[in-house]
């Protein structure tokens, strides 16, 4: 039994649109004309208790209108969402008191409270009992660090401290599953650092399901094993990121270091990406076990480097390739 | 700098238009507003007038006038500041301005001019379609708006409406200029909204109100926002009498001018000396 | 509804907390509310003073009329506030989110926004003109003029909340500043300050019939003025009729729980 259960899931935003000039103006106020954006086309997949999947996909590709689908927050235009057993926008309050979600770019904290009343806000509206709420919140401050945060009002807070407070804020009541859009968008790479190392634990320590939008894709090299690629509003692939690797970039880099310089008539220079001196990058898109003994039979050899491509370069390629 | 005026009023006129045109709805709620409005305070003045036992200062058919007048020409009347305006002195941007060589006055006085212009535009066609037309078609024909008795009076009217426009852009004008001196307007505005409700004419009538009172009202600036053009145009004010009413509405307009003219002056003299 | 309470108490806290920082606005905006939304005395009582009475009512019971349903409405507009500013804090930022992601009802949420509290101003001025009509009149109180006069209350404010209610739902289809409301809200607050029975039929009927608060703000302060009421309504009907405010409301609830699934949140 899947945990969160996604078919067919489809998201239509009607525009109304505007004429220019003073004309135009004086038309719209009689006829109006509307423009459907289809932001999603169909999209599945099915997530199990504790995964942590990466959502990822090129801007406007429909990851936010998921995951606020997936919140409850809209109601799609067609197709089955199940999350616990429930329909999000059907059964809301029961829902999610279920979840947490934090969207990077929005803080759901109240601008002028210190962040402990924020916390505390909280706990009344999910009704969290009270010794539940301080051990919960005692494991969140140690883990983000956040004791010299608590008193400040949330609007003087720094993007990253911010961004820490509303991953705390989102997991107070206890949620079995988090929703993630963008959390490390804008933040260092220590912050990030200790938000993914949070992210993780937590998954791990309480067995919460993430679902994880970004387009940092050293998150998803960090925790997700699994991956969702999404363009356009359809899904491009659902895999662990080996197979998306393996999939999509069928070359590899070796870098060679030469005991002396080597005579490389015998190889096609098409091949050789790179030589400085007696390192060459070879560019190998056959076998790669079969090269490597041929060269080794062949040449005297210090240190051999095989490189995969950056998942970057995946990425881009799929996005690419989709278009 | 009277092209510059020019350039800055026509620019104003048309963005603020397309601006208010965009928003549809809330352009035909304006024209509910105002119609229902208007037909609420006419039935409130058909029973007084029915009850009345000595004649009133006022035939119904002229209140008729000044009612429908009211309502398709209100957003004339100096009640809100261009939040333009007020954003620039509450974000200090108006240093800048305060600095160029040019006439200030002249230029912010047109921005003013151009602020009220628009939305007047937008609400007296429909309203004067309702109040002309479609009372008459649904047979409500007491309420129908008169026309001007005369040539001279519609010609009159048109004149002191301009200078109501004059007037009501000066008076916009000194309340924005004294916003240099205030930290928070919104109560300012309030108030002085309040004040031109009432002095101008628009709660009721300024003649319904008790004799021992007219005196007073009958000197203030406000009187030439609502109640002179109004009059003029029911025919209450003819003859030789509108020539005097029209020099009153000039009057003030001048001494207006030039009080804003000379606060201007010390606004910009207070941010010279302590840099703004 | 323990739990209920104590959120709300601790909403209005935070609000009024923000707003004690600022003691000196307060205080003015108190004050502006006082004037400007009194300024309508002065019409009211110039008009009695040239013309005399209208039938049966005096400047004193137009001033119970007025005094009244101006209490009603500063209370039902400060604690309806966040549905006051919701097209523009809520659905235009996509700040309501934030409230569908809590597990409590929008409706409570929203009401816990904000509480300006110097709408008391209103208020104030309300229940001067109310206290000044009670004085003159010097009625003779039965307990069937109190309990009509707490109806009349509870519902008007029931049906100005419901009021507030639909027009925040309307900012689910359009996000444009929506004045639209404000014929029913001040339109029908002004109409209201005199007794409905001056108006004309069409127009009664429309507050009677389709916006109640003819219902809510006139049949049953007729009733507490113990005037026989030239409309010709009856005990059990001017206590019944502010149930209408009542039933006003919870059709205002409705409309808002389909219009938030029109909510279509913003881009980012
Ligand atoms: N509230 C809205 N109203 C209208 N159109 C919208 C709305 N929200 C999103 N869209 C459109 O839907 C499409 C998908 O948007 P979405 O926000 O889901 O993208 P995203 O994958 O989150 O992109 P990004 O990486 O830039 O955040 C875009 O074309 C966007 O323009
Ligand atoms: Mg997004």
């Amino acid at each position: 039994m899947y945990q969160i259960h996604v078919q067919g899931l489809t998201k239509s935003y009607r525009i109304a649109e505007r004429q220019p000039g003073m004309v135009g103006a004086v038309k719209s106020l009689f006829h109006r004309t509307y423009r459907d954006v289809d932001a999603l086309r169909g999209i599945d997949f099915d997530i199990s208790r504790g995964e942590m999947v990466g959502y990822i996909g090129p801007n406007g590709a429909g990851k936010s209108t998921t995951i606020k689908i997936l919140a409850g927050i809209l109601v799609p235009t067609g197709g089955r969402c199940v999350v616990n057993g429930v329909v999000p926008w059907q059964s809301r309050i029961s829902y999610v008191a279920q979840i947490g979600v934090v969207f990077g770019q929005r803080t759901q904290l109240w601008w002028d409270l210190p962040v402990v009343e924020s916390f505390e806000l909280l706990r009344e509206i999910y009704k969290v009992p009270n010794n539940r709420f301080k051990t919960s919140l005692a494991e969140l401050v140690e883990l983000l660090d956040l004791s010299p945060l608590l008193d400040t009002p949330v609007r003087q807070l720094s993007l990253g401290q911010r961004v820490k407070c509303d991953i705390a804020s989102a997991l107070l009541h206890e949620p079995q599953i988090l929703f993630l859009d963008e959390p490390t968008i804008g933040l260092d790479a220590v912050t990030k650092a200790s938000v993914r190392g949070f992210i993780k634990e937590i998954n791990r320590n309480r067995d919460v399901t993430v679902l994880l939008t970004t387009h940092d894709l050293g998150d998803i090299e960090a925790l997700c094993r699994r991956v969702i690629v999404i363009n356009d509003g359809i899904c491009l692939s659902d895999s662990s990121i080996d197979e998306l690797r393996n999939q999509y970039v069928h070359e590899k880099h070796v870098v060679i270091e030469f005991g002396n310089s080597p005579c490389l008539e015998s190889i096609h220079q098409d091949d050789v990406l790179k030589s400085e001196g007696t390192r060459i990058t070879f560019l190998c898109t056959s076998d790669i076990s079969d090269f490597v003994a041929q060269m080794t039979s062949r040449y005297e050899i210090k240190d051999i480097t095989i490189e995969t491509p950056p998942i970057e370069r995946v990425v881009t390629e799929l996005y690419e390739s989709s278009k | 700098m009277t092209a510059l005026a020019l350039k800055s009023y026509i620019a104003v006129v048309s963005t603020r238009f397309r601006t208010l045109l965009q928003y549809r709805i809330a352009a035909i709620a304006g024209i509910v507003t105002q119609v229902f409005w208007g037909l609420m305070k006419l039935m409130v003045f058909s029973a007084f007038y029915e009850v009345a036992q000595n004649q009133p200062p006022l035939s119904f058919e002229s209140i008729v006038a000044y009612v429908w007048l009211g309502q398709c020409l209100f957003a004339l009347f100096p009640y809100n500041v261009d939040p333009d305006m007020r954003a620039m002195f509450n974000s200090g941007s108006v240093a800048y301005d305060m600095l160029r060589p040019l006439s200030l006055y002249a230029y912010w006085f047109s921005r003013t001019l151009a602020f009220r212009t628009a939305p007047t535009v937008l609400r007296l066609v429909p309203g004067l379609f309702f109040a002309f037309v479609v009372l008459r078609l649904v047979g409500l024909d007491e309420w129908v708006m008169p026309l001007p008795p005369s040539f001279v009076a519609a010609f009159s009217f048109f004149i002191s409406i301009l200078l109501t426009v004059a007037l009501s852009a000066s008076i916009m004008m000194l309340v924005s200029i004294s916003m240099f001196w205030l930290i928070d307007s919104r109560g300012m505005v309030n108030l002085m909204a309040g004040v031109v409700w009432v002095l101008g004419g628009m709660i009721i009538p300024l003649p319904l109100f008790p004799d021992w009172v007219q005196p007073f009202l009958s000197w203030q600036p406000f009187r030439g926002l609502c109640d002179i053009p109004f009059r003029i145009y029911s025919g209450d004010i003819a003859g030789f009498e509108i020539v005097g009413e029209l020099v009153f509405q000039l009057a003030w307009v001048a001494i207006l001018v030039l009080a804003g003219v000379w606060l201007m002056r010390r606004a910009q003299v207070k941010l010279t000396v302590q840099g703004g | 509804m323990k739990a209920a309470i104590s959120l709300f108490m601790k909403y209005l806290a935070i609000s009024v907390r923000g707003q004690m920082q600022y003691r000196g606005s307060f205080v003015l905006y108190a004050f502006g509310q006082f004037f400007t939304t009194g300024i309508e005395v002065l019409g009211i009582w110039a008009l009695f003073d040239r013309f005399g009475n209208l039938g049966v009512w005096t400047l004193a019971h137009v001033a119970v009329f007025y005094g009244s349903v101006n209490m009603a409405f500063a209370v039902a507009d400060t604690f309806s506030r966040g549905f006051d500013s919701f097209g523009s804090a809520m659905v235009k930022t996509g700040d309501f989110d934030r409230i569908l992601l809590r597990p409590r009802s929008t409706v409570f949420q929203i009401a816990g926004q904000d509480f300006p509290l110097h709408r008391i101003g209103r208020f104030l001025q309300g229940a001067l003109v109310f206290v000044y009509g009670i004085v003159v009149l010097d009625l003779d109180w039965t307990a069937i003029q109190f309990c009509l006069l707490l109806l009349a209350f509870i519902g008007m404010f029931f049906f100005f909340y419901g009021l507030m209610i639909f027009q925040a739902t309307l900012s689910f289809w359009s996000t444009e500043s929506l004045e639209v409301m404000n014929v029913f809200v001040y339109g029908g607050v002004e109409a209201c300050q005199y007794p409905l029975s001056i108006y004309r039929d069409w127009f009664r009927s429309f507050f009677t019939y389709v916006i109640p608060l003819g219902c809510v703000a006139y049949f049953p302060i007729v009733g507490v003025l113990g005037v026989d009421d030239p409309l010709g309504s009856g005990r059990i009907f001017q206590m019944l009729a502010p149930l209408a405010g009542i039933a006003f409301f919870s059709l205002s609830l409705f409309c808002w729980n389909f219009g938030v699934r029109h909510y279509t949140s913003t881009g980012s």
